[in-house]
């Protein structure tokens, strides 16, 4: 009864004053100009798109940075995961150092600290750091070619494709009586199906190469810093904790299981990858869901450096600009909620699938 | 299947420690071609860390262990030459849960013995027919009793080919009535001629199959001998102390 009249008291003020500063409610606003600039855009977008436009470039913003951080914060997890249980004490050690460290200090500061201690110290256009005048890196970003394909290009992979399904022919047919015979057909067609994709490829694909003008870059794709920052520092935090449910993953599969593999002659890298980690998968996939879901919502921590997500551009900019809160954090917070229903959807997929069969 | 190494295993005066406890105090033990050893004692008295150094999954810190002609040392790649040729069966079974029964017996043969998947797989199938379970080798081991996952480790071992099979208390952690289905296939093993070296209670399968049986106490080999002689008049205190205890019943 108290909650309920707390709540018609809110709303009641909220309308009042809304009416009172003369905003507008309801989503019309979605169609107006809105009038700013983005420095990144996936899709064509200019100062006169909409608002609804606006959205739909920070939301792909954030889908980009949640896919590249994904990525690389698996790679970086898994083989500091599998380092920290080296046998070696030194790689244990050093993977050890890694995840306390990266762990213990919160995100935001290590945002800062890729984005203002070391991307934007890098040194200006004209001093850029390069590698064979072809890909710059300098405080403005990461200049790197731009590839053109053209005419024939997709003859490149349909060639590859036919030579090593070929090799695999030739595998299945010749049976194993002197061994390097058996291989050396295979290595050929394979051999021989990279370097003409490698031929097609250099005939057919240009490389537009960025070049300095005045005090900036031209041509050849730049990655802002921004987006450099937010990648680095959102997979190094969150594989840290990878690390931990890798290891955690590992150490759950019993020891018998490492003899019995051991005692069949295979070496420690087969044991690890064809039978500790698919059972250790079953152990590490609901917690390895969580920090996906982590790493999308941590995302948003890029507006504190200013990166075009979906919280920088929409709840941020398009907020201010408009003042209409209330639908702006209502759809703000139903794309996150539907993004990581749909991760936690596909993961849940994924772990029915590595189920034991029992009975 | 002969070698020219003169012996299948030679341990010589080996000792191994767990911490400030000597589990083998200076073992000594050497096992022909084709000889089959059966090792009995009481619990903790080393007879499992003695046939779990001859594949080095425990590690002696004293003496040596020459397996088919091979030293056991430190460098990994005499190690995993000697674990392709020696076979284990383990009391817990260890089968892999994610594998069919069938995929558990071609896993090594396809990835260290590079064998064609075929091949493999043909030979995994005569294999689990000798254990008597072929129409078991597409389910997954844990759809299997405790008898056919036994069955099945051994068919998984045997799938490499050894020259030597280990089995360490093969049917302790069985129902009664599967204890016998696993013995016969040990049994059928020993006739086609194998080493083992088999560490269990069954004295019914030493009397039967072994070549010598050895008494070990308290990390030390007390007596060993051909089983009519063992059985018939043990020669330490101990071992006839522990004969009446099981025998007892």
């Amino acid at each position: 009864m108290i909650v309920a009249s707390v709540v018609v008291l809110l709303v009641a003020t909220a309308q009042e004053n809304i009416a009172k500063q003369r905003i507008a409610t309801g989503f019309g606003f979605f169609d107006d100009e809105a009038n700013f600039a983005i420095i990144q855009t996936l899709i064509p977008y200019s100062e006169t798109s909409s608002y609804a436009r606006a959205l739909l470039v920070g939301l792909l913003n954030t889908l980009l940075v949640a896919a590249l951080g994904i990525a690389l914060a698996s790679v970086i997890g898994f083989t500091v995961g599998i380092a920290r249980l080296s046998p070696n004490w030194l790689v244990a050690r050093l993977a050890a150092i890694y995840v306390e460290t990266l762990r213990n200090v919160p995100l935001l500061l290590q945002l800062f600290f890729w984005y203002f201690a070391v991307l934007r110290a890098l040194p200006r256009p004209a001093a850029s750091l390069s590698i064979g005048d072809a890909v710059f890196l300098n405080n403005r970003g990461l200049f790197v070619p731009a590839l053109s394909f053209d005419g024939m290009a997709w003859l490149a992979p349909i060639v590859l494709v036919m030579m090593v399904l070929a090799s695999r022919v030739v595998s299945t047919r010749t049976r194993a009586g002197t061994r390097w015979l058996d291989r050396w057909p295979r290595a050929g067609l394979i051999a021989f199906g990279v370097v003409s994709a490698a031929g097609i490829l250099a005939f057919t694909v240009r490389a537009e190469v960025p070049a300095l003008t005045g005090f900036s870059f031209q041509g050849g794709v730049r990655v802002i810093p921004e987006l450099m920052a937010l990648v680095i520092g959102l997979s190094t935090y969150t594989a840290a904790f990878i690390a931990e449910i890798v290891r955690a993953g590992i150490q759950g599969v019993a020891k018998g299981q490492h003899e019995a593999a051991q005692s069949l002659g295979l070496s420690r890298w087969q044991t690890l990858r064809l039978v500790v980690m698919p059972q250790a998968l079953r152990i590490i996939v609901p917690p390895l869901t969580s920090q996906y879901l982590n790493l999308t919502k941590n995302s948003s921590l890029g507006t504190a450096i200013a990166y075009p997500d979906l919280v920088h551009v929409f709840a941020g900019t398009a907020l201010n600009q408009t003042g209409q809160a209330v639908e702006i954090l209502t759809v703000t917070m139903v794309i996150y909620l539907t993004l990581s229903l749909l991760t936690a959807a596909a993961m849940n997929w994924y772990n029915s699938r590595l189920r034991l069969q029992e009975r | 299947m002969m070698s020219d190494s003169p012996h299948a295993v030679e341990i010589r005066k080996i000792s191994k420690f767990f911490g400030g406890f000597q589990a083998l105090k200076s073992v000594s033990l050497t096992v022909d071609h084709g000889e089959r050893i059966v090792i009995c004692g009481p619990s903790g008295s080393g007879k499992s860390t003695l046939i779990r150094c001859v594949n080095r999954l425990e590690e002696h810190e004293e003496g040596e262990i020459i397996v088919d002609g091979v030293a056991l040392t430190s460098n990994l790649s005499h190690i995993e030459e000697v674990r392709r040729e020696v076979g284990m069966v383990f009391q817990q079974f260890n089968l892999f849960p994610h594998l069919t029964v069938l995929e558990n017996c071609t896993l090594a043969p396809i990835w260290v013995r590079r064998v064609p998947k075929a091949e493999a797989t043909s030979r995994a199938m005569a294999l689990l027919e000798r254990v008597k379970i072929p129409d078991q080798a597409n389910k997954y081991p844990g759809q299997l009793s405790g008898g056919q996952q036994q069955r099945v480790a051994i068919a998984r071992a045997l799938a490499m080919n050894p020259k030597i099979m280990l089995f360490d208390e093969p049917t302790s952690a069985l129902d009664p009535e599967m204890i016998a289905e696993v013995l016969d296939v040990m049994v059928e093993l020993a006739t086609d001629g194998m080493t083992m070296l088999v560490v269990t209670h069954e004295m019914g399968f030493a009397r039967k199959v072994a070549d010598r049986v050895v008494f070990m106490d308290a990390g030390e080999i007390v007596e060993a001998a051909p089983p009519e002689e063992f059985f018939a008049n043990p020669k330490s205190e101990r071992t006839k102390l522990f004969l009446s205890q099981i025998l007892g019943h």
